[in-house]
């Protein structure tokens, strides 16, 4: 086994341990931590990171390649190595993978989604043609499919139920050696809801995740539980392929842009005069060009420079991942200049406090200014901006990609999922699970990114804070999500 | 009032130039004009001497910005970069690579980019607005609550997700309009319809939650507790007092857009196959017609530089506190 580093593999190790570095910041400053802890506390915003937890579980475990080792011929001396990369989530997912059918099927079905002609004992007959994975187990599949797929969701449901069980009494008993309250009020507590930390919707949402994983594992031993699309392909796999794209372009975007619109806004802001002249210039030029069209120009440029120098990508699989990676880049430069213009505008502020002032006085020097008083500062309002254009960016993805200059078509995404679906609406008998999937599967990331940026917001930023000093809006903030 | 035109103007003209050499640079020094002819004619299998006839029709045979064989100034301006940016200042356009006039495509097509995107815009503003106000009057109850709950499930759902459900709900379903296409005159509407539709719906949980927020930033006012204990309804406090001043950041806001609006929707327009200019610059781009790219986008720039202008007369024309220097 030979570890392959595509480039977006790395920067998804690094956001990984720059989230990391930051959990540990928070965790030594008070004041963050108190901020953290009063976004948790919400119900909402807890159970939307334990949804954005189990996609962000899965991209991470695609994003572990590695190419196998071939078996070794005879004569040779090094093993050799395959030419695919393959990823922890492909091999998790090879049995599902390579059960492929031949076109169409629907969710849980038995057989092909078409009629075709074909001998039957001897006779030509022109009917549903089996499926060679999906429900291959069973004998005569239109009396025992119905059967099939309800015990095994029994079972899926008496192995979840059992799991939740055992987790449940792990918790308490742990609850319990540390509070050192009785099973009973602990158990009270936990149903009414008067928890410090909102346990009992994070147990509900565990049992939800954990019921509909058990489900969905246990079904795909012998059915393609999304269907299958024209080629025969599960939709399960290609949607859960594509959730690494979808967070990828997140986060990394979120990485270019973070540094760019910090950097650049603060010495525009302090530094006033020429600098903050060009540095606005730089920004306003940006941004009044159409952002689909600098995109879509720099990847025909990058398209063509690719077919210019074939050589310096070994696999297909490269090849794209480096589409992806500029793909972010040039999201990220064209996407830069909000927050950019937000920061710049906030540094202006803080520079004329007294605090600055006088650290000026006191002769520290203009980086060191920068750094320890004026960034701290500024972190709330780049922490909102952050979470708030995450899912903005996962959206543009699709739309991008289903214009035809978002990430190669080769690669897993939703918006290559949704652009080869688009034309099926239009068969009949219509094929809506490919659509469904690819929908379902991005308004679960979206939403829950963005009731997690809700959270986030309320708690960070100082106005909203204010706001629910005064007695108007103690009333809203009750309510508001 | 002079001194500020004639600075922002003076700023506009530095923008332009500098999108001008930007894209310029993108679109012939990255891309230089031997790859466009050989996109253009087709293939690989393309003769130099084919090369050089479809770059001599078009001038682009000329250096980029310094040409050694001319004498004088001519070393400046006999250059491809020079002659094709000064004719754009003077909005002449010249031809796309397919042989047609630029500007009279454009004045051809500004015209259903616009009957799709202002009705688009005025009514998407107005129904955010009347929702938003909505929420702020059943503040703090379920109403609101779940006013907003859904504004965020509408924030999360595809734009695409509309677009694709609506053309199959309307025109498949219940068979009440075209897919897509387009047709002159009044009978348009039918084609408009869906588009319109989809444009506001994508747009409406992220404008109406925005707004609500506005509305309540007022409404915790010193201004609006004064109204209501001279006994004013609360109707009244909102449709009257709250309202026209949570209007001037809104309506600010929109003066930028405007302008934009003739450069089209270029993604609803593509999905939806309306010749407007969004669907120009987006076929441009598939068929590398840089000509085409390259105009269009000096015009989106020319506009949003308007817009910028408009919005800082229309904030001293709203809010006299506000002076212009």
């Amino acid at each position: 086994m030979q570890p392959v580093f595509l480039l977006t593999d790395i920067f998804v190790y690094a956001i990984l341990l720059f989230v990391l570095w930051y959990m540990w910041r928070v965790r030594s400053d008070r004041n963050l931590r108190a901020n953290w802890r009063l976004a948790m506390r919400r119900p909402v915003a807890m159970v939307s990171s334990m949804v954005l937890g189990f996609f962000l579980l899965v991209a991470l475990a695609d994003s572990v390649h590695y190419r196998e080792a071939l078996p070794v011929a005879s004569g040779q001396s090094r093993t050799q190595f395959s030419s695919e990369a393959l990823s922890v989530l492909d091999q998790v997912l090879l049995p599902l993978a390579t059960a492929r059918e031949r076109s169409y099927s629907e969710p849980l079905s038995a057989v092909a989604f078409r009629k075709e002609t074909f001998e039957r004992d001897g006779a030509s007959v022109r009917d549903y043609p089996r499926l060679r994975f999906g429900g291959h187990h069973l004998k005569d599949p239109a009396t025992q499919l119905a059967d099939d797929v309800s015990s095994k969701t029994w079972a899926a449901l008496g192995l979840g139920f059992s799991f939740i069980v055992l987790t449940m009494l792990i918790g308490f008993a742990l609850a319990k050696a540390k509070t050192g309250q009785t099973f009973g009020d602990l158990f009270l507590n936990f149903k009414t809801g008067r928890t410090e930390w909102p346990w009992r919707s994070m147990a509900l949402t565990f049992s939800v995740m954990v019921l509909s994983i058990t489900w969905v594992a246990l079904l795909s031993q012998g059915y393609h539980v999304f269907g299958t699309d024209r080629t025969g392909n599960s939709v399960l796999v290609f949607a859960l392929k594509s959730v690494r794209t979808a967070l990828v372009i997140g986060g990394l975007t979120t990485l270019v842009v973070l540094p760019l619109a910090l950097l650049l806004g603060v010495t525009a802001g302090y530094l006033r005069g020429w600098v903050d002249e060009a540095i606005q210039y730089l920004y306003t030029l940006l941004a009044s060009i159409p952002d689909v069209l600098l995109i879509a120009a720099s990847v025909l440029l990058l398209q063509v420079f690719i077919d210019k120098n074939q050589g310096v990508f070994e696999t297909s699989l490269e090849r794209a991942d480096a589409r992806l990676f500029f793909l972010c880049l040039i999201l990220g430069i064209t996407s830069f200049t909000g927050l950019c213009r937000l920061v710049r505008g906030e540094t202006l502020k803080l520079r004329e406090l007294e605090y600055i002032q006088s650290a000026r006085a006191f002769g520290v020097s203009t980086p060191r200014v920068l750094w320890r008083h004026i960034v701290p500062n500024l972190m709330h309002l780049v922490l909102i901006n952050t979470v708030m254009q995450f899912s903005s960016f996962v959206l543009a993805e699709a739309v991008l990609s289903y214009v035809g200059v978002g990430v190669d078509p080769k690669t897993a995404s939703f918006g290559v999922m949704i652009n080869t679906a688009r034309a099926e609406l239009a068969a009949t008998p219509l094929v809506w699970w490919t659509l469904a999937t690819a929908f379902g599967f991005m308004f679960l990331i979206v939403l829950s990114a963005n009731l997690l940026a809700d959270a986030v917001r309320d708690a960070f930023d100082p106005r909203t804070r204010l706001r629910s000093a005064s007695p108007v809006a103690s009333q809203t903030q009750e309510v508001s999500v | 009032m002079f001194r500020f035109l004639t600075r922002k103007l003076a700023y506009g003209l530095a923008i332009l130039i500098g999108i001008n050499l930007l894209t310029f640079v993108l679109f012939f020094k990255v891309n230089t004009p031997d790859d466009m002819a050989r996109m253009q004619l087709g293939g690989k299998r393309v003769t130099p001497d084919a090369i050089e006839k479809w770059k001599a029709e078009r001038g682009y045979d000329r250096p980029l910005f310094f040409n050694d064989k001319a004498q004088g100034t001519a070393q400046l301006t006999n250059t491809l970069f020079l002659d094709s940016s000064l004719r754009m200042f003077a909005f002449d356009f010249g031809r796309a690579d397919s042989g047609r006039d630029i500007a009279s495509e454009i004045v051809r097509r500004a015209g259903p980019s616009v009957a799709l995107a202002l009705p688009t815009f005025v009514v998407g503003l107005g129904i955010s607005i009347v929702l938003a106000l909505g929420l702020a009057f059943f503040r703090a109850t379920y109403l609101d609550f779940w006013g907003t709950v859904l504004c965020v499930v509408f924030m999360s759902i595809s734009s695409l997700f509309f677009i694709v459900m609506g053309q199959f709900l309307f025109s498949r379903v219940l068979q009440l309009m075209p897919v897509s296409g387009f047709a002159p005159g009044l009978d348009a509407w039918r084609f408009l319809v869906l588009p319109i539709t989809v444009g506001i719906l994508a747009r409406l949980g992220g404008e109406v939650r925005f707004n609500r927020t506005l509305f309540m930033e007022e409404i915790g006012k010193d201004y609006v507790r004064t109204a209501r204990s001279k006994g004013l309804s609360e109707a009244r406090v909102l449709l009257v007092h709250v309202l026209r001043n949570a209007l001037i950041p809104i309506l600010s806001a929109s003066v930028a857009v405007i302008p934009l609006l003739f450069m089209g929707s270029l993604i609803t327009e593509s999905f939806f196959a309306i010749p407007g200019l969004g669907s120009y610059l987006i076929e441009a781009i598939a068929g590398q017609d840089f000509a085409i790219v390259r105009a269009m986008v000096f015009i989106g720039s020319f506009l949003y530089i308007v817009g910028l202008i408009l919005t800082d007369i229309s904030y001293t024309l709203a809010d006299p506190r506000i002076r212009l220097q």
